[in-house]
C-alpha cells in the first residue's frame, strides 16, 4: 500500500510541486494550506510522514510538529520541515519540537525524494 | 505544457498574489507600526517568493528578494525600525519584483540598475557590512556535484550511538544503516550492552548502539551526510582508517583497533597480551570491553583484510610438476601424521595428545589448502568446444548452438586434462547422431537450430557433467536389434529402455551404420566409459525419442585422495573405495558349504556372486573361520568382495606404484597405512573383469 505524506505549505507552487513529486514517486499526497488546517486533516487519518513548512499562518511549522508529536498515533513518524539557509536556528528548535529532518529550500524534485528515502520506509 | 512549465506558471499567479499581499501588509504597518503580525505577514510572504522562486528557475527574483527578506527578519527582530524609507524600499521591491515577473513571461529585459539600486538601498539599511552572505542557488548544485565525484575508496569505522529519544524526532536508526550499507562493503554490529532489564526497559527508548565498518568510495562527508538529520544527543564517531595511500601499512592488531576506538585503554591490552591468550577472549573474561565490541572489532579487521586481499588480488604461474610435488609431499605428510597420531594414542601422554590434535588439524587443513591449488575451472575446456561444435555443424550441414553452463565449476587438473577425450566424443556423437538436419527437425516441428547443452556442477564430492542434445534420441528398437546382430545379448527380451541403452557402451557397439569424419570411427562409447571408470566417475544415458539425449558424468573432485574401506586380506591390507561400497555382511562357513562351491551367495532373496581376494591375489595361509563379504556396486552390477577382516573407513592419499607395476591389474595404486605399513588400492571393476574373462575361459 502506498505511503501517505502530509504537505503542509501556504505557498501553492511549492505544495504544488511537492506533491507532485511524492505522487511521482508512488506515494500519496495530503495538501495542507497551513498549520491548522494540516492539524484538522490529521485527526483521524493515516499519515506516515509529513512535510511541514515553517512560516505559515494561522499555526506555524514549529506549532504543528509540537501538536502532531503529541497525538500517540504521530509519536514516531517521520516529520520533515522546510527551511531556508537564512534559518539555520530554526533548525535546532525544529529538532527540539520533535522534526525528524530538514530540507533547506530551494531544493530539487530528487533532493526531496533522497530525503525522504532516508526517513520513511 | 510540461511539468516545468505547470510549476512556473503556478509560481507566477502565486507570486502576483502575494505581492498583493506585500502592498497590503505594508500599508497596514504604515498605519500601525507596532503590530507585529503584519510584520510577519510581510516576510512571510517575501520568504514565499524567494524559497519558491529559487525552485522554479526564478533565480534572479530569489537572489533580490533575498535582500527584502533579510531586512524584514531584521524588522521582525526589532533591529532595524519601521520608518519611510524602510517602506518606500519594500514597495519599489515588490514592484520591481512584479516586474521581474512580467519579464520572465514575456522575455523582455529587467533594468538591471534599478534592481541594484534598491539592493543597495535595503543594504544600507542593514548597517552592517557583508553579513548578509550572497545567496546563490549554484552553489548547492556544485557541492552536491563534488561529493559524488571521489573516486577513491576509503574504509571507516563509524559508531553510532543513538540518543535514547531518537525515536521520539521519528527517525529510525535502522534506515540509517541500511543507507551505509548501499555505500559499498559494510559490517554492522549491533552493542546491545546498554539495554537494561526487562522491567526498567523503556520501549520509546534507544538502548542499542552500532558499529560500522565501511569500505567505499564515497567521501567522510557523504558518509557525516547519512547522520545529518541526527540530534546532539546523538554520538557519531567517524575514523578513516584505510585509505588507498595506506594500504601498505602492516595489518592492524585487535588490540590496537580496540585502543584507537577508545574501548579500552592501551595498559590494559598490553596486560593482556602478557599473559598470551586469545586476546579478544582474554579483554572479554576480564570485563574491560564487551564480547560484541570484541566481535565488531574483529569484523573491521577482516573487512581490512579483504579489501586488501582485492587489491592485491593475482595470480601466480607454477610449473605442474612443482605442484604434483607439492601434493606428493602433503601425502606423505597426511600419512605421517596419521601414524603420529597412532603412536601417541598408545603413549596415552596427554602432554604429547594436545600438540597431536593441533598437528592433525593442520595437516588436514594444509591437505585440503594444496588440493584446492590443482583445481581449475571446467571453463577453459568448455570454450574449446565451442570451436569443435561450430566447424563440424558447418561440415554437416546442420544448425547446432552450444550453450554452456557452470564454466566456472572446478575440478581436479588431472581430471580435467583426461576429461578431454571423452568430452569430444560425447559431443562429437551429438553433432553427428543427435541433432538432425536442419530439413528433418522442421519436419517433426522443432527450430531448425539445433541445441547441445554443456553443463557442469557440484553435487555433493561430485562434479556432474551434463551433455544433452535436443535431437532425435536413441532408438532403443534399432540399439536392441543391432546388439542382437552383434552378439551382445540374446533376445533382448525383458530388458528396460535404460538397460537397453547401457548397451550402447558394450565394446565394438556403434548404431550409425556409415563412418563419417566426425564419429564411428571405431572408438566407440565403451572407450568413452572407460576412461570414465580410470576417472574413478561413472556415465549414465538417458533418452526420450524424438526429443533428444542426454549423458550424465558423475566425476570425483579429485585423484589425489579417496575415502576407501580398509581391509585385510592373509597378511595383506587392501583399499577398496568407499564410494563402490553398497554393504558389508558376514560369509558364514556353513553357507560356502551349501552352495557347492559355486561362488554365490543370496543376499535378501537377491543372488550376488563373489570374488575372493585372496584368489586373486594368490594370498597363502589359511581361511579364517568366519570370513567378510563386502558388497560392491560395478558396472551396474553387484559383486561380493570377500575378505578376511574389515578394518574400517580410512581417507586414503593415493601413490602410484611406480614404473614397474604401471601395468600390473587389479591395482590401482598404493597408499601408506598409518603405522608405516602398505596397503594396495584395489581396482574393483578390473578385478572383475579379470574374473569374467576367466570364467568365459574356463568354460
Amino acid at each position: 500500500m502506498a505511503k501517505i505524506i502530509m504537505t503542509a505549505d501556504d505557498s501553492a507552487s511549492i505544495r504544488q510541486m511537492v506533491s507532485f513529486t511524492l505522487k511521482d514517486a508512488g506515494y500519496e499526497v495530503v495538501e495542507a494550506v497551513d498549520g491548522k488546517d494540516a492539524l484538522n486533516k490529521l485527526n483521524g487519518a493515516k499519515v506516515n510522514m509529513l512535510i511541514t513548512d515553517l512560516n505559515m499562518p494561522n499555526m506555524d511549522g514549529l506549532e504543528l510538529i509540537k501538536h502532531v508529536r503529541a497525538k500517540s498515533a504521530f509519536k514516531f513518524i517521520p516529520i520533515i520541515m522546510l527551511t531556508t539557509e537564512s534559518q539555520a536556528g530554526k533548525k535546532q528548535e525544529g529538532k527540539a519540537a520533535g522534526a525528524t529532518g530538514w530540507i533547506v529550500k530551494p531544493f530539487k524534485p530528487e533532493q526531496l525524494i533522497a530525503v525522504i528515502k532516508k526517513v520513511l520506509r | 505544457m510540461s511539468q516545468s512549465n505547470v510549476h512556473a506558471e503556478t509560481y507566477r499567479q502565486e507570486a502576483l498574489e502575494l505581492l498583493s499581499d506585500v502592498e497590503e501588509a505594508v500599508l497596514d504597518i504604515e498605519q500601525d507600526s507596532g503590530n507585529a503580525e503584519h510584520v510577519n505577514r510581510l516576510f512571510r510572504a517575501m520568504h514565499t517568493i524567494k524559497g519558491s522562486g529559487a525552485m522554479f528557475g526564478f533565480d534572479d527574483i530569489a537572489e533580490f528578494t533575498h535582500h527584502a527578506e533579510t531586512v524584514l527578519d531584521r524588522v521582525r527582530e526589532g533591529t532595524v525600525p519601521v520608518n519611510k524609507e524602510l517602506i518606500d524600499l519594500i514597495l519599489a521591491s515588490s514592484d520591481q519584483i512584479r516586474s521581474m515577473l512580467q519579464a520572465a513571461d514575456s522575455g523582455a529585459a529587467v533594468d538591471v540598475s534599478r534592481s541594484e539600486q534598491i539592493v543597495s538601498g535595503l543594504k544600507a539599511l542593514l548597517d552592517v557590512k557583508g553579513d548578509a552572505k550572497a545567496f546563490s542557488p549554484e552553489n548547492i548544485e556544485a557541492s552536491d556535484a563534488d561529493k559524488n565525484m571521489t573516486g577513491k575508496k576509503i574504509t571507516c569505522r563509524i559508531r553510532f550511538c543513538p540518543g535514547p529519544s531518537i525515536f521520539a524526532t521519528g527517525m529510525d536508526p535502522a534506515l540509517l544503516l541500511d543507507e551505509l550499507r548501499d555505500f559499498g562493503d559494510c559490517a554492522v554490529i549491533a552493542q546491545t550492552e546498554n539495554i537494561p532489564a526487562l522491567y526498567d526497559l523503556d520501549p520509546e527508548q534507544c538502548y542499542i548502539f552500532w558499529d560500522v565498518s565501511l569500505t567505499t568510495n564515497k567521501s567522510i562527508d557523504d558518509i557525516r551526510d547519512v547522520f545529518i538529520f541526527v540530534d546532539d544527543e546523538s554520538e557519531i564517531k567517524i575514523v578513516e582508517i584505510a585509505s588507498d595511500a595506506n594500504m601498505e601499512n602492516d595489518r592492524k592488531r585487535l588490540g590496537e583497533i580496540l585502543v584507537e576506538r577508545g574501548d579500552v585503554a592501551k595498559e590494559i591490552v598490553d596486560k593482556a597480551l602478557d599473559s598470551q591468550k586469545q586476546i579478544g577472549e582474554l579483554l572479554v573474561d576480564s570485563g574491560a570491553v564487551s564480547r560484541e565490541k570484541v566481535h565488531s572489532a574483529l569484523k573491521e579487521q577482516q573487512i581490512v583484510e579483504k579489501r586488501k586481499a582485492t587489491t592485491s588480488s593475482s595470480s601466480v604461474r607454477v610449473p605442474a610438476d612443482k605442484l604434483d610435488n607439492l601434493i606428493n609431499l602433503v601425502g606423505e605428510l597426511v600419512v605421517t601424521q596419521a601414524r603420529l597420531t597412532q603412536v601417541s594414542a598408545n603413549v596415552n601422554d596427554a602432554g604429547l595428545a594436545i600438540p597431536v590434535e593441533e598437528v592433525e588439524r593442520l595437516t588436514g587443513e594444509l591437505r585440503d589448502c594444496a588440493l584446492n591449488i590443482r583445481m581449475l575451472p571446467i571453463g577453459a575446456t568448455f570454450s574449446k568446444f565451442r570451436r569443435l561444435v561450430r566447424d563440424l555443424s558447418s561440415e554437416l550441414g546442420k544448425e547446432i548452438e552450444l550453450k554452456t553452463e557452470g564454466a566456472e565449476t572446478e575440478l581436479d587438473k588431472t581430471v580435467i586434462e583426461r576429461l578431454d577425450n571423452p568430452l569430444v566424443h560425447l559431443i562429437r556423437n551429438s553433432i553427428d547422431h543427435g541433432i538432425e538436419p536442419p530439413e528433418e527437425r522442421e519436419v517433426s516441428g522443432k527450430s531448425r537450430k539445433g541445441t547441445i547443452r554443456l553443463a557442469a556442477e557440484h553435487k555433493g564430492a561430485n562434479v556432474v557433467i551434463t551433455i544433452e542434445d535436443d535431437g532425435g534420441g536413441l532408438d532403443a528398437e534399432a540399439i536392441k536389434s543391432k546388439a542382437i546382430e552383434k552378439g551382445l545379448i540374446e533376445t533382448g527380451d525383458g530388458l528396460s529402455e535404460s538397460e537397453i541403452f547401457k548397451l550402447v557402451f558394450a565394446p565394438g557397439f556403434s548404431t550409425n551404420t556409415e563412418v563419417t569424419s566426425v564419429s564411428g570411427r571405431g572408438v566407440g562409447m565403451d572407450v568413452v566409459k572407460r576412461e570414465i571408470e580410470t576417472l574413478r566417475g561413472s556415465i549414465n544415458i538417458s533418452s526420450k525419442k524424438g526429443e533428444g539425449t542426454k549423458v550424465t558424468l558423475f566425476l570425483p573432485l579429485t585423484l589425489a585422495i579417496i575415502d576407501g574401506l580398509l581391509v585385510k586380506a592373509g597378511e595383506d591390507r587392501f583399499v577398496l573405495p568407499l564410494s563402490l561400497v553398497d554393504e558389508c555382511m558376514e560369509l558364514p562357513k556353513d553357507h560356502i558349504a551349501n552352495a557347492h562351491s559355486r561362488h554365490l551367495i543370496s543376499v535378501r532373496g537377491e543372488l550376488v556372486p563373489y570374488i575372493r581376494l585372496r584368489e586373486i591375489f594368490d594370498l597363502s595361509g589359511g581361511y579364517p573361520p568366519l570370513e567378510q563379504i563386502v558388497i560392491v556396486k560395478s558396472e551396474g552390477m553387484r559383486v561380493g568382495i570377500v575378505v578376511d577382516k574389515i578394518i574400517g573407513s580410512h581417507q586414503t592419499v593415493i601413490k602410484s606404484l611406480g614404473r614397474m607395476y604401471q601395468d600390473a591389474e587389479g591395482v590401482s595404486g598404493g597408499t601408506i597405512l598409518g603405522d608405516g605399513g602398505i596397503a594396495l588400492i584395489v581396482d574393483v571393476p578390473k578385478i572383475i573383469q579379470c574374473t569374467e574373462r576367466k570364467e568365459r575361459v574356463g568354460v
